[in-house]
C-alpha cells in the first residue's frame, strides 16, 4: 500500500476543504465579486486523480475548478487574490473563479458546458504527435456529455487512440436540474461505452478506490492503449453557485444533502488514514489549523494587493 | 398605468400567449426550477405545468435543431437561455437552419419559434456569462432580433415574437430586469422594424440600444438643465432596422451618437453609423461618435470591469464634444448605480 500517496490525497482534499470554507465565510463581504462554484463534497476526485498525474501532464477543467488548481499544486495567494480581482490574481484579475487556472502548472478552465473536452483531446494529439509520455485529462460534470462536442471529442480521442483520461464528475445536478430529467437510467460510463475505450464508474467520494481505479487506468493511457473515461459518483454539498445551503429551494431534499453530508469524502478518508496509522488524530487537527490559517493569511494578503491598472484593460488583446 | 418590472412583463407576456395558443411551449435548461429563469417562466410553469414548461439536457445544439422540427409540424416552441453565451452552442442550427428555412422552401413553410437569450452584466460575471451575440445573429438574413430596453417594450417584443411567421431572437439584459415601468394589462403586440422615440430633441440623436437606453435618458435629464436637447431613440429590433426614424432625427439634429451594449468592431453601432453616411452625410455637423464597450473580452475585476462598460457620463462627454460646449454637471450623478450583489 502506498501511504505517501493516501497522505497526500488527504491533505490535498483537507487544503481544498479548508480553502473554500474561507470562501464561505468571507463571501458576503463581497470582496470577491465572482461566481464561485465550490466543490465541497467532491474533493476526491481532483486529489485522487491528479495524485496520480506527472507533473507535465495537462488538467483542464470546467466552471466548477478550485479543486483542480488546488490538486495540481496551484498558488494560494494567486487563488485568493483572483478572486479578488487583483493584480497578483492567477491571471491577473482578468478570470475570476469560473476561468481558475494556473499555466504554470499546466491547469486550465472554462465555465461553458463541454468547453474543455476536445481542448484536452487536442493536447493528448499533440502529445501523440510528438512522441511524448504525458496525458491529458478533462474534468468535466455530469451535463457535459450531454453536449454534443463530448460525443464527437470522444469519437476523436478513440479513433485516434489518443492518451487522454475523461473524467465524469456525476453529482446528480445540473445547476438544479437532477440528472433524471436529462438522461435516460442506465449509467453513463456504460451509455458511452464502446469496445476501444477503456470505461469505469467509481464512488467518486471514495478517496481510496478512486485511485486505485486510476492507478490502473493512467498507466494504460499513458503507454498507448488509448482514452479512458471514468465516471466517479459524487455530490455537491453547496448550492451550484454560491456559498450557501439550498435545500430549502425544493428542488433536493435535506435528508439526501445529509445523506451525502454522512458520506464526506474528508470523513471517510481520515477513517482509513487513522486507521491505518498513516496520521494521528492531532496531526490532522495541526494540519485542518494550518490550512485554514493560510487560507486566511492569502486571503488577507489579497486584500492588501493592488488592483490592475486602468490602463492595462486592453492588454492581450490583438 | 399599471407598472409592473421587466421580469414580471417578460412573465405576463408568455403567460398571456400561451393561454391563447396551445402550441406554444417553453423549454432550456431551468425553465422549471424554482428560480425559473430570474422569475421569467415561474408563473408559465405554475400555470402550464410540465407538458409545456420543460427542462431539458445541457444539448444547446440540438435542442436549437429540435426546436425548428417542432416548429416546421405546428408548434412554437420558445427556447431560454439564461445567458446568452451558451446560444454560441446553438449557432449551426440557428444560421444554418433556423435562418433559412423559409426562403430555402420557397416560403412554402417557416419555423415560427421564440429564443430568449440573457446578457449578463457586472459582478465578475466575466468572459464568458456577459457577451452580447446581437451582431451575429443581425449579421445573418432570416432572423428577427430585438433587443428589450422596458418593461413595456418586452412584453410587446415577445407577444409580437409569439406571433411571427419565422424565428426570432430576444435578447434581454440581466442588468434591467429589476427596473420598472408602465405595462398595460391588455396583450399588445409591438413590431418588429420599428424603432422608439422615447424622447422628443433638437440637438443630437443618441441611438441608444437595450441598457443603454435608461443611461441615455439619464444624460439627457442632465443636460436639459443645461439647455441641451437630446433626442434619445430605442431602435428595439436590430432585424429588421428602422432606419427612417433615425435618418429624420439625424437630419433634423446634425449629430448622431450611437450607443451599444456590445462591443463596437462590426456591431450594431457600425450598421448605425452606415446607413447615416449613406442616407444623411449631408446632415452631419460632425463625425458620428460611438459608445459601447471597451475592445477586450470583459474582465471580472472591478476596477477594469468599471472601465469596460460605458456609462451615462461617457453620454454626455460626447454630447459636450460635439457641441463644443463645456457645462459643470454633478459626475457622481452620472455614474451608472450598481445595485447588483451577485452572484449570477
Amino acid at each position: 500500500m502506498n501511504e505517501d500517496a493516501y497522505k497526500n490525497i488527504f491533505l490535498t482534499m483537507l487544503r481544498i476543504r479548508q480553502t473554500e470554507e474561507k470562501i464561505v465565510s468571507v463571501y458576503a463581504e463581497q470582496n470577491m465579486r465572482t461566481p464561485t462554484h465550490l466543490s465541497i463534497g467532491q474533493e476526491a476526485v481532483a486529489a485522487a486523480v491528479c495524485q496520480a498525474l506527472e507533473p507535465q501532464d495537462q488538467v483542464f477543467v470546467s466552471h466548477r475548478c478550485h479543486a483542480a488548481y488546488l490538486a495540481r499544486g496551484g498558488c494560494l495567494d494567486a487563488f485568493f487574490a483572483e478572486l479578488c480581482g487583483r493584480v497578483t490574481g492567477s491571471s491577473r484579475g482578468r478570470a475570476g473563479s469560473a476561468h481558475l487556472s494556473s499555466v504554470e502548472k499546466h491547469v486550465f478552465a472554462s465555465p461553458i458546458l463541454g468547453a474543455m473536452i476536445p481542448v484536452a483531446v487536442g493536447a493528448a494529439l499533440s502529445f501523440f504527435m510528438d512522441r511524448l509520455p504525458k496525458i491529458a485529462v478533462v474534468f468535466f460534470g455530469d451535463a457535459a456529455v450531454e453536449e454534443g462536442v463530448f460525443s464527437e471529442s470522444l469519437n476523436f480521442a478513440v479513433l485516434k487512440k489518443l492518451p487522454v483520461l475523461f473524467v465524469c464528475e456525476n453529482n446528480l445536478y445540473s445547476t438544479h436540474s437532477p440528472l433524471s430529467v436529462r438522461q435516460p437510467p442506465s449509467p453513463i460510463y456504460e451509455r458511452i461505452r464502446v469496445p476501444e475505450l477503456l470505461s469505469r464508474q467509481t464512488d467518486g467520494n471514495d478517496a481510496v478506490r478512486l485511485y486505485q481505479t486510476v492507478s490502473d487506468l493512467i498507466p494504460r493511457v499513458r503507454q498507448g492503449d488509448g482514452p479512458a473515461f471514468l465516471e466517479c459518483l459524487t455530490y455537491r454539498i453547496r448550492e451550484h453557485v454560491g456559498p450557501l445551503f439550498d435545500y430549502d429551494r425544493g428542488y433536493r431534499s435535506q435528508e439526501e444533502v445529509e445523506s451525502w453530508m454522512e458520506r464526506c469524502p474528508i470523513q471517510r478518508l481520515q477513517e482509513f488514514i487513522t486507521g491505518q496509522g498513516i496520521m494521528t488524530q492531532d496531526e490532522i487537527e495541526e494540519k485542518r489549523k494550518e490550512w485554514s490559517g493560510q487560507a486566511e493569511a492569502s486571503y488577507q494578503k489579497a486584500l492588501k494587493s493592488p488592483w490592475p491598472e486602468g490602463n492595462t484593460l486592453l492588454e492581450n488583446v490583438y | 398605468m399599471r407598472t409592473l418590472s421587466y421580469k414580471d412583463a417578460i412573465s405576463e407576456a408568455l403567460v398571456q400567449a400561451m393561454d391563447n395558443d396551445p402550441d406554444i411551449f417553453i423549454f432550456g435548461l431551468g425553465v422549471d426550477d424554482y428560480k425559473g429563469i430570474f422569475g421569467t417562466t415561474r408563473e408559465a410553469y405554475r400555470r402550464f405545468g410540465p407538458e409545456r414548461v420543460f427542462d431539458t439536457p445541457a444539448s444547446e445544439g440540438a435542442l436549437m435543431g429540435i426546436t425548428l422540427g417542432a416548429a416546421v409540424n405546428g408548434k412554437r416552441p420558445v427556447m431560454v437561455h439564461a445567458r446568452n453565451d451558451f446560444m454560441f452552442l446553438a449557432l449551426d442550427q440557428l444560421l444554418n437552419n433556423a435562418a433559412k428555412w423559409k426562403y430555402v422552401y420557397a416560403g412554402k413553410t417557416s419555423v415560427p419559434c421564440l429564443v430568449r437569450g440573457i446578457v449578463g452584466k457586472g459582478w465578475g460575471q466575466g468572459v464568458t456569462h456577459s457577451q452580447n451575440i446581437q451582431a451575429v445573429c443581425a449579421h445573418v438574413p432570416g432572423l428577427h432580433v430585438a433587443v428589450p430596453s422596458s418593461p413595456y417594450l418586452a412584453k410587446g417584443l415577445i407577444l409580437q415574437a409569439l406571433q411571427t411567421d419565422g424565428p426570432v431572437v430576444i435578447l434581454e439584459s440581466r442588468a434591467l430586469y429589476d427596473t420598472v415601468g408602465p405595462v398595460s394589462e391588455e396583450m399588445y403586440t409591438f413590431d418588429f422594424g420599428k424603432a422608439h422615440v422615447c424622447r422628443r430633441g433638437k440637438d443630437v440623436t443618441v441611438v441608444a440600444t437595450s441598457l443603454m437606453v435608461p443611461e441615455a435618458l439619464k444624460a439627457a435629464g442632465i443636460l436639459e438643465a443645461h439647455g441641451i436637447d437630446l433626442e434619445i431613440i430605442d431602435p428595439v429590433s436590430l432585424q429588421p432596422m428602422d432606419e427612417r426614424t433615425i435618418i429624420e432625427s439625424v437630419k433634423k439634429t446634425g449629430h448622431l451618437i450611437c450607443v451599444d451594449n456590445d462591443w463596437l468592431r462590426c456591431g450594431f453601432s457600425a450598421e448605425v453609423a452606415a446607413v447615416v453616411a449613406d442616407q444623411a452625410f449631408g446632415s452631419l455637423k460632425k463625425p458620428v461618435k460611438r459608445i459601447g464597450w471597451a475592445f477586450s473580452p470583459c474582465p471580472v475585476s472591478k476596477t477594469l470591469e468599471d472601465r469596460f462598460y460605458p456609462s451615462c457620463q461617457n453620454i454626455i462627454e460626447t454630447v459636450l464634444h460635439l457641441l463644443d460646449r463645456d457645462v459643470p454637471y454633478n459626475k457622481e450623478c452620472a455614474l451608472t448605480t450598481d445595485t447588483f450583489l451577485g452572484p449570477y
